[in-house]
């Protein structure tokens, strides 16, 4: 299968230390993107050599069916984590010159920049000084100017930090349509809710290495464990009496007039079976599948990772 | 290549649309013309006129003095000591004393004063001389070419060859004479303290300042456009669409526009600032002032204006133009070379202060990085003083080839004359070392700018050299 951005082995080391050791990333064509990972992964290390601001040491990229080359960097827009723009330059002038930088010609920065700027309403903010906005003003500015050119590729280095809820919203809209007028998008994020919402395929880098990669809904599978959550009530009492043998209680709370219990069921096992043997005895008000949120599945992961290196670092020594 | 040229037009017009340069370009030649125009103007407040006593051991320029408003000549015959002390005794201004020469012709002269001599004074001196002299040896040269054809000729009155005809370049290198006045004034002790004022020294000298004033003005421009870039962090866009070292030439380059900019509109306002001020004060404000003005880029006009005058009074055989020629070659070199060295020494220092820029994170952390940069600078005005004294020594040789202190050595030299060798070497090897340097600050600089947050050293700088892209 044949992907719209590939990276290939990248190596990247430091003076002390290696921010990336041996990493792939496969970007499918219109997915979105989500790169994973604790503070200080290497994320920002991968973004950047993708952005080509930094050279691998080691390992190839590939854009589009070519290899990455100089001349890509027209075809892609990256809003960094660490957001800024001259405070001193005007809003429009400022706007302008970077889209000029991007390789659009002055004629056609103008035309799709008042475009943007009247569909985000902010018009007025044209000629003031970039200081005289607020931050959160600055960051529209700079959404515009990162996919004014029209890249096919997007990068977001934490998009959504800085930003009040509803211009969360604005954005996690405006990253739909950018995916459905074609474009592919590749971004890194703490915030796992946005991921679930939005993410097509993530990667987890941790500690400079991959340590997951894959489609949300795939790994989600994996790490789905038949926990099955119910509310009930009309009986009192422990689930542990009426449960058949294999199927274990992890929790159970009463509340009020409701109960809520929490129950793996063993595996090959279908949870009608489980709806089986307690219909006759409860009533039921939900009852539903515990799957892992990616909130889960990022610290399970993280610590297993963790974990391990730490064993191996006891066996080695 | 298209990008850096948009890097370029951000960074000059973003500059030059700033409140701070405009006031400068204002206030600079306000406070330049000031210099030339106050004195002058203070000298002419006193009305009373000067009693010159001239002491002429060469006969040369006896009636050549013409008294004025300001200034009445009077030849005495005595010695050196007694002339001294009727000057005195008279309540006298000043003695000129035009010793006997000790070569061919007379290059050197004494005023003796009790408050220091004014410049109008001395350049009115000056001027009278050098040309009175200039005119001799002309006529000795002409007379020459002259008897070159004609070996009967005798005099020279009128011939039908015309005498320009006969003025070649070397003529005129000739002919070309530096009068050296020394000053010396009579403490109320009868100590006599020397002070020299010789054209060159000026000119040389505030060539030199004002090339170390603009590599520090401009060049720490770039170093806080480039912490300003960094801070804001802006710079990672930018560089996800141009490469590092576009971005530092862009900036470098549009900095020297910058530069270039305010140095021509300050010699072009001067100018404006100091004709209309002899168009309202044409007697006190005399074209001889401003041909005593010290700056390089007024010395053309104000050469012109002599031109224009030397035309009008006595020249009706072509001096105007030989006048011309001699202002002209003088004076090309001298913008040639202010130009080439402030372009080369601001890259040198310019790319370095782009490097220092990226390896700090706010103005306050350059100190540290600043120091051994600006002691080359420093110590090139410090060294200027000897290079004054003695323009042709060994260490003026050496100063003014070392590429970190040539820009203001060679500067504070040209005005006395460099051999074109040394000029061409120096610059030569001005050139190798910019381009050395922005090479090597374009890989400290790449990997600077993305680096925050961090106590950054020599030896981490150092390292950045050998990092891959």
């Amino acid at each position: 299968m044949s992907y719209y951005f590939s990276a290939h082995n990248i190596t990247k080391r430091y003076a002390n230390h290696t921010a990336l050791s041996n990493v792939s990333i496969d970007v499918p064509k219109q997915c979105i993107f989500g790169l994973l990972g604790p503070n200080g992964a290497g994320k920002t290390s991968l973004i950047r050599i993708i952005n080509q601001i930094t050279g691998p040491d080691e390992g190839e990229l590939f854009f589009d069916n070519e290899k990455l080359a100089p001349n890509h960097v027209e075809r892609i827009g990256y809003l960094p984590e660490e957001r800024g723009l001259y405070k001193k330059m005007k809003v429009g002038e400022q706007a302008l010159y970077l889209a000029q930088l991007k390789g659009l010609s002055r004629n056609d920065a103008l035309k799709k920049l008042k475009y943007w700027f009247e569909k985000f309403e902010i018009q007025t903010w044209w000629n003031k000084k970039v200081e005289e906005l607020s931050k959160g003003m600055q960051q529209k500015v700079q959404f515009i100017v990162t996919i004014i050119h029209e890249p096919s590729l997007l990068i977001f280095d934490e998009p959504f930090s800085g930003f009040d809820p509803i211009n969360v919203n604005l954005l996690k809209e405006e990253i739909l349509k950018l995916r459905e007028n074609g474009a592919t998008i590749l971004f890194s994020t703490h915030n796992m809710g946005s991921v679930e919402e939005l993410c097509d395929n993530i990667a987890l880098i941790n500690n400079s290495h991959k340590i997951l990669e894959g489609s949300v809904k795939e790994i989600k599978k994996t790490y789905k464990t038949n926990t099955f959550a119910l509310e009930y009530n009309n009986f009192r009492g422990s689930l542990k009496t009426i449960l058949p043998s294999g199927f274990e209680l992890l929790d159970q709370q009463d509340e009020d007039d409701i109960t809520k219990a929490s129950i793996r069921i063993p595996e090959g096992t279908s949870q009608n079976e489980l709806l089986s043997v307690l219909i006759p005895h409860i009533t039921f008000h939900s009852f539903t599948e515990v799957i892992p949120t990616m909130n889960d599945i990022f610290i399970e992961t993280v610590n297993a990772a963790v974990n391990n290196s730490v064993t191996t670092q006891n066996n080695r020594s | 290549m298209n990008k850096i040229i948009l890097v370029i037009k951000r960074e000059y017009l973003s500059r030059v649309q700033k409140k701070s340069f405009i006031v400068m370009t204002i206030l600079g030649p306000i406070l330049m013309a000031a210099l030339f125009i106050v004195p002058v103007y203070l000298s002419q407040m006193s009305d009373e006129t000067k009693q010159i006593d001239i002491l002429d051991e060469t006969g040369w320029f006896i009636n050549k003095f013409e008294n004025s408003d300001r200034f009445r000549f009077d030849y005495v015959v005595d010695d050196l000591e007694t002339a001294k002390t009727n000057m005195t005794a008279k309540k006298g201004y000043a003695l000129l004393y035009i010793p006997r020469p000790t070569a061919s012709v007379p290059s050197t002269a004494v005023i003796y004063s009790e408050k220091q001599a004014s410049i109008d004074l001395k350049s009115y001196i000056k001027n009278v001389m050098a040309k009175e002299v200039e005119n001799q040896k002309l006529g000795a040269e002409i007379l020459k070419e002259i008897r070159k054809v004609n070996p009967e000729y005798k005099s020279p009155g009128n011939d039908s060859l015309s005498r320009e005809s006969l003025i070649s370049e070397e003529i005129l290198k000739n002919i070309k004479t530096n009068i050296s006045l020394t000053s010396i004034q009579m403490g109320e002790e009868g100590k006599e303290e020397k002070s020299f004022t010789e054209v060159s020294m000026g000119v040389g000298m505030f060539a030199g300042i004002l090339i170390y004033f603009f590599i520090f003005l401009f060049g720490s421009q770039v170093m806080r456009g480039v912490i300003e870039e960094k801070t804001s962090r802006i710079v990672e866009v930018i560089v996800s669409s141009v490469k590092p070292f576009q971005l530092m030439m862009g900036k470098i380059v549009g900095v020297a526009l910058v530069g270039l900019t305010q140095f021509m509109l300050w010699v072009v306002l001067t100018l404006a600032i100091v004709t209309v001020a002899q168009t309202f004060m044409p007697d006190t404000v005399k074209k001889t002032e401003t041909t005593e003005a010290f700056s390089p880029g007024m010395r053309i006009p104000a050469d012109a204006g002599a031109v224009v005058a030397a035309e009008e009074t006595e020249s009706p055989d072509g001096m105007g133009r030989i006048v011309e020629a001699l202002g002209s070659i003088n004076y090309g070199i001298m913008i040639f070379s202010f130009i080439f060295y402030f372009l080369g020494g601001y890259l040198l220092y310019g790319a370095m202060f782009a490097a220092i820029g990226a390896a700090v994170d706010n103005e306050t952390d350059t100190q540290q990085f600043m120091m051994p940069v600006t002691i080359p600078l420093i110590l090139s005005i410090v060294m200027a003083q000897f290079v004054i004294n003695n323009p042709e020594g060994p260490i003026s040789f050496w100063f003014s080839m070392i590429p970190f202190t040539s820009p203001i050595i060679m500067m504070v030299r040209i005005p006395f004359g460099v051999p074109y060798w040394e000029l061409a070497l120096s610059m030569a090897i001005l050139t190798i070392s910019f381009v050395a340097a922005v090479w090597l600050s374009a890989r400290i600089y790449r990997t600077g700018i993305l680096m925050y947050g961090k106590k950054v050293s020599w030896g981490e700088m150092w390292k950045w050299l050998f990092y891959k892209g």
